[in-house]
């Protein structure tokens, strides 16, 4: 079918009988070329292939026979499917929104003018986002343990321990929690850089006007932080729906490779339809659908970040 | 950045001391992970399950390596992280310069268009289109081939916005000018004109680039199936996945030595690294 281009641009010289205008655009587009070329082959590509893909029946080797929407109706109709999809939707809300208000706290704190040490605040904020999510993962699963350092904490405050490894909440708010300890000091930090955009003498001159506290917060800071918000929001949103690596290290130890069901997600379900079963068309319709809930989900929460702070809409830093 | 005392009112010292509380539990809980990983990987393997929880380094660290390197080939995965991480990054610092400098200051047609759809590439999830590039990688014989890694990373969009967003402020027009009127040609002016006006652009874009590749997990394990083959978060997850009671020491040994050189990297740029991620947050 399609060739594959190895790309590797060979910067060429441009000959006389060019004006030096449109050898100054070849230039750019030979500059350029490298990316287009890429996503053509590794992007563009493989996104229409899926789509196709998607309507046929096909295990990577043999021939590719249509079956129009069977495959949509085989995921559409199999549990796990929907399983991964609550699975998806809850992990994602419990490990995103908890962690972006914590974030928000945060940052205002460190913004604050009595706070010093605001840099090492910041290097110490941040060092969990550098640790590679296997890592992460892997150090989480000896504090929930079955007789880890999580249920040690329970029992001391007089819970009963709980199956971090089999229950239903149990792995849901294990995997949230490492969600939360990866990106809550990135997002502080957006948050942070968010706030020190807001110029000072907007505070003063409400100061003046009589504005108390939360007022100044409603009526300047959320406002002009508004389009950090949305970029934390759109990127956590997209991020919760890939969700991958933590259930599949996490719940993946038994050395069969295959994910508890109370942890499997949509990735996670697409990832076995296709290089475990060998279900290529079925994992194609859980890709295209998985873009379609991405999609859909991304408007709504920038449309909901978007109402935030109320009637103040469009004002932009 | 430096506020000038009239920000806030003078508050108490309760609240005051409530910052700093708050301020420093929020920093433990972002440190003690690395020091909870130090300890297992310290303690023999029964460690992680004491109760109370161990809080003290223990002295059996390298018996528990040792473990690691009998089951893994745990420098084997280091290497071929550290090659594949670097060959990308310097690729992405390269080409993505070249492609953002263009856009920041070259006329051609089209320009908006493309720089826009640059920017839409951003927003398509790596999974849309995981299954036909296995194949692509197969059908080339990729598979297990460090290939497979490496091409498709060589250049991205976010650096492309990055590095042109930089280049458009840093670099100015009268340079790239004079250097014309000397004669010097497009590629020349480049590199010596541009490029060393804009190294700590690069510097950022190429540690966000190194860390990515370097924490990748998910596309590795689609492509590579040969164990000599896998990089280190690889390696690292297989230690994970013993049928026979896990040795945690051992794991967190082989976890905190995979660890260990981020960090050191990280609180070395860490300036650089904030510095660029604040900058490039909001794309608006």
């Amino acid at each position: 079918m399609q060739q594959p281009v190895t790309a590797s641009p060979a910067v060429k010289t441009g000959k006389p009988f060019l004006t030096e205008r449109r050898l100054s655009s070849l230039m750019a587009y030979l500059f350029i070329s490298p990316f287009f070329l890429l996503f053509a082959v590794f992007g563009l590509y493989p996104i229409l292939f899926t789509i196709y893909l998607s309507f046929y029946k096909w295990d990577a080797l043999g021939p590719m026979k249509y079956v129009g929407f069977k495959n949509y109706d085989l995921i559409t109709s199999d549990p796990t499917f929907w399983i991964s999809f609550l699975n998806t939707l809850l992990i994602g809300l419990m490990g995103t929104v908890p962690q972006l208000l914590v974030a928000l706290v945060l940052a205002v704190l460190l913004n604050s003018a009595m706070t010093r040490f605001k840099k090492g605040f910041r290097i110490l904020f941040f060092m969990p986002n550098i640790t590679s999510i296997v890592a992460v993962t892997l150090v989480f699963s000896t504090f929930f343990g079955n007789n880890g350092m999580g249920n040690w904490l329970l029992d001391l405050i007089g819970f009963d321990p709980v199956a971090w490894g089999s229950g239903f909440w149990g792995v849901k708010i294990a995997i949230a929690t490492m969600i939360m300890w990866r990106w809550t000091g990135y997002n502080a930090i957006i948050y942070l850089s968010g706030l020190q955009s807001i110029p000072t003498d907007l505070y003063e001159a409400a100061k003046i006007d009589g504005a108390n506290k939360r007022q100044q917060l409603v009526f300047i800071t959320l406002p002009l932080l508004k389009p950090f918000i949305i970029f934390t929001v759109l990127m956590s949103t997209i991020g919760g729906l890939q969700l991958f690596t933590e259930p599949y290290v996490y719940l993946g130890q038994s050395g069969t490779g295959s994910t508890r069901e109370e942890g499997i997600t949509m990735v996670v379900y697409l990832y076995s339809e296709a290089f475990r079963n060998g279900f290529f068309g079925t994992a194609a319709a859980t890709a295209v659908m998985l873009f379609i809930i991405t999609i859909i989900f991304s408007v709504i929460n920038m449309w909901v970040s978007n109402r935030l702070g109320g009637d103040t809409g469009g004002s932009k830093a | 950045m430096r506020a000038t005392g009239t920000v806030e009112e003078k508050q108490g010292i309760v609240s005051k001391t409530l910052f700093y509380v708050l301020l420093i539990a929020g920093a433990l809980v972002s440190v003690f992970p690395f020091y909870w990983m130090f300890v297992i990987a310290t303690n023999d393997r029964s460690g992680v399950f004491h109760v109370p929880p161990l809080l003290t380094v223990g002295d059996q660290f390298f018996v528990n390596f040792q473990r690691v390197l009998e089951l893994s080939s745990f420098f084997t995965a280091l290497g071929n992280s550290l090659f594949v991480s670097t060959v990308v990054t310097l690729s992405v610092i390269f080409f993505c310069t070249l492609a953002g400098y263009a856009f920041a200051k070259y006329e051609f047609r089209y320009k908006n268009i493309l720089f826009f759809f640059v920017i839409g590439t951003l927003f398509v999830p790596q999974q849309l289109g995981v299954l036909p590039t296995y194949v692509i990688m197969a059908k080339l014989e990729w598979i297990d081939s460090f290939k497979a890694l490496i091409v498709p990373a060589m250049v991205n969009a976010f650096g492309i916005f990055w590095m042109r967003q930089y280049i458009s402020t840093a670099v100015h027009s009268e340079m790239i000018e004079a250097g014309r009127i000397d004669g010097a040609g497009h590629f020349r002016i480049f590199w010596s004109v541009v490029v060393p006006v804009i190294t700590p652009a690069m510097a950022t874009l190429g540690i966000f680039t190194f860390l990515n590749v370097w924490n990748d997990f998910f596309w590795p394990l689609v492509v590579l199936k040969d164990s000599s083959r896998f990089t280190i978060q690889m390696a690292l997850q297989q230690l994970f996945t013993t049928r026979d009671g896990l040795d945690y020491g051992m794991i967190m040994s082989a976890t905190f030595s995979a660890t260990l050189p981020l960090l050191i990297v990280f609180l070395m740029f860490s300036r650089w690294f904030i510095a660029g991620l604040t900058s490039g947050a909001v794309k608006s």
